[in-house]
């Protein structure tokens, strides 16, 4: 299979104050085009930076990013992402959030609102379009910050912990509904979290990152089939899978705990 | 029997509600404080002149005031240095308005011209603009022009100031999310940091129009033949004091008329924000 996403030998050093900040050690991977791959890694691993880097908000130390067979290093409209905290244009209506980089492209404001209505459905929100940002709870921002990367029909969607702040219930009913709006374009996706129900739910394949400085250090299959439906979350091999990533995941976090 | 008891301590919950801090107070309440404070002070003004405690050379009384008012807009043509003075202070501060808006966004939000400019005003905005009156004589004049200098001199270095801060305080995220949508430099300058920092603008244009008033009189001191600056310093060569009063008091009304002019609109501008942050 031909790689959509290509990671090769990226590492980022942050020129801190007192001393140098690694956050992120020679990291290589790929993602196939269609494919649902997560990350999982404790809190301050360098999943940020690395999803960062991806979209070009920051430059790496070493190593390349590539989209197919492009090289890339500046942001651009095909990798959307959704990020960990609340970016929504607070002085847009929800509609025009979602249309923002249609309007950029410059599609007609017809056109643009038919395809931020189509994906506003999609979200359950249409009785929101008129809406501010400020009226909506945190589950509604992030559904809308979703749809505004899908609207924007990128060819790699990236997401950084877009539900870490959701309540576990709300968290569960997102990732359900992330999984039916993807099932419909297929899109390329990379990950972030630091659940690991979430990282196996949602993915045909898991990295697991070490502790700061953050590296990969393993790669688990998803078998289980698609569409999902969260009562696969009871099966015995989400059981097992979770056994060997909950395994996997607290050396690290305990790595990381001593390393404070 | 319960309502009895359940009564007293909701009042009582309600007046040590209003202690809280960003509590928020009933409409009518606020309405009413903010009258009382200046029933307060013109009942402090009555006692002390009607019950004759200051000499009326000093301090004339509210009917003095009114009469010398009313005597002022019939016989003396107060609307003329109404007129002129709206106009000095509007052309000043709007002329800075025009310039350090723009300039302020691109301070704000280009480290480049931050850099190249902002020692530079840094420097300039701790002169005070009355000491540029000499010079502003030599190069302009005695007319309007140099009135209308002083007053932009006064607001403009402040406000680019003020305006560049509104621009470096938009939220990073808000630029990244917009570029990751695939904008590019310039479309970020006029769909994000524009639209971002509106409601900051506004309000700095607000303040300094404050600004530009309470160096009015400052401008009008020296060669002018109207305004409300000349009319006070008139007054006091004449001690007219009665007059000096009127003329303040006027000042404060236009302030306050176009204060309350810009809040509504601000919020006529931005639904959008939140009424919870603002209050
Ligand atoms: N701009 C920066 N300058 C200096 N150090 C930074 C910078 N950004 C991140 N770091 C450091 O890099 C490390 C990784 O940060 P990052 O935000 O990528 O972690 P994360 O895995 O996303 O954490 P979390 O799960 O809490 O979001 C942290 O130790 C952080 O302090
Ligand atoms: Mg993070």
């Amino acid at each position: 299979m031909s790689a959509k996403l290509r990671v090769e030998g990226v590492s980022k050093v942050f020129a801190a104050k007192r001393q140098p900040v690694t956050a992120l050690e020679d990291t290589s991977f790929s993602a196939a085009e269609g494919e649902f791959v997560t990350i999982l890694g404790p809190s301050g691993c360098g999943k940020s930076t690395l999803l960062r880097i991806i979209a070009g908000l920051e430059e790496p130390s070493s190593g390349s990013i590539w989209i197919g067979d492009r090289p890339v290093n500046e942001p651009g409209a095909d990798r959307g992402m959704v990020f960990q905290s609340y970016t929504l244009f607070p002085w847009l209506s929800v509609l025009d959030n979602i249309g923002f980089g249609l309007r950029l492209k410059g599609s007609s404001r017809p056109e643009r609102d038919r395809i931020a209505r189509h994906y506003l459905e999609k979200i359950g929100l249409a009785e929101f379009a008129r809406a501010y940002p400020s009226e909506l709870s945190g589950g509604m921002k992030q559904r809308v910050a979703i749809a505004r990367a899908l609207a924007n029909d990128p060819e790699v969607l990236l997401m950084d912990e877009p539900f870490g702040a959701l309540d576990a219930q709300t968290r569960m009913l997102m990732q359900e509904l992330l999984l039916q709006v993807w099932e419909e374009s297929h899109k390329t996706v990379l990950f972030v979290t630091h659940d690991v129900e979430e990282a196996i739910f949602m993915a045909d394949r898991v990295y697991v990152m070490t502790a700061r400085p953050g590296r990969l250090k393993a790669e688990i299959n998803v078998p289980l089939p698609r569409p999902r439906t969260y009562e696969m979350k009871s099966e015995p091999v989400f059981a097992q899978l979770k056994k060997t990533l909950m395994d996997l995941i607290r050396q690290e976090s305990w790595r990381a705990l001593n390393a404070i | 029997m319960s309502m009895q008891i359940s009564r007293p301590a909701r009042r009582s919950g309600g007046f040590r509600k209003l202690w809280r801090p960003k509590e928020k107070i009933p409409q009518a309440l606020a309405v009413v404080l903010g009258s009382s404070a200046f029933a307060l002070v013109l009942l402090a003004w009555s006692v002390l002149t009607y019950g004759g405690f200051v000499p009326p050379l000093f301090l004339p009384s509210p009917t003095e005031v009114i009469v010398s008012g009313y005597r002022a807009f019939t016989q003396f043509g107060l609307w003329n240095d109404i007129a002129a003075s709206v106009y000095r202070v509007s052309a000043g501060w709007f002329l800075a308005a025009l310039l350090g808006v723009p300039l302020g966004i691109l301070m704000g939000s280009l480290r480049v011209v931050a850099a190249f400019i902002e020692p530079l005003i840094g420097f300039i905005r701790y002169m005070p603009a009355s000491a540029f009156i000499p010079l502003l004589i030599l190069w302009v004049g005695i007319d309007d022009s140099e009135k209308i200098a002083v007053i932009f001199i006064g607001t403009f270095f402040q406000l680019v100031i003020m305006i560049a801060d509104v621009a470096k305080n938009v939220p990073k995220d808000l630029l990244e999310s917009s570029y990751t949508l695939g904008a590019r430099p310039g479309q970020v300058l006029w769909r994000i940091l524009l639209p971002a920092s509106l409601p900051g603008i506004v309000d700095t244009l607000r303040i300094t129009l404050g600004w530009a008033w309470t160096y009015l009189v400052v401008a009008e001191l020296v060669a002018a033949a109207s305004g409300l600056g000349h009319m006070i310093m008139d007054a006091q060569r004449y001690l007219r004091t009665a007059n000096i009063i009127v003329g303040i008091v006027i000042i404060g009304l236009l302030g306050m008329v176009l204060d309350l002019f810009f809040k509504m609109l601000h919020r006529g501008l931005f639904p959008w924000m939140s009424r919870e942050g603002k209050g």
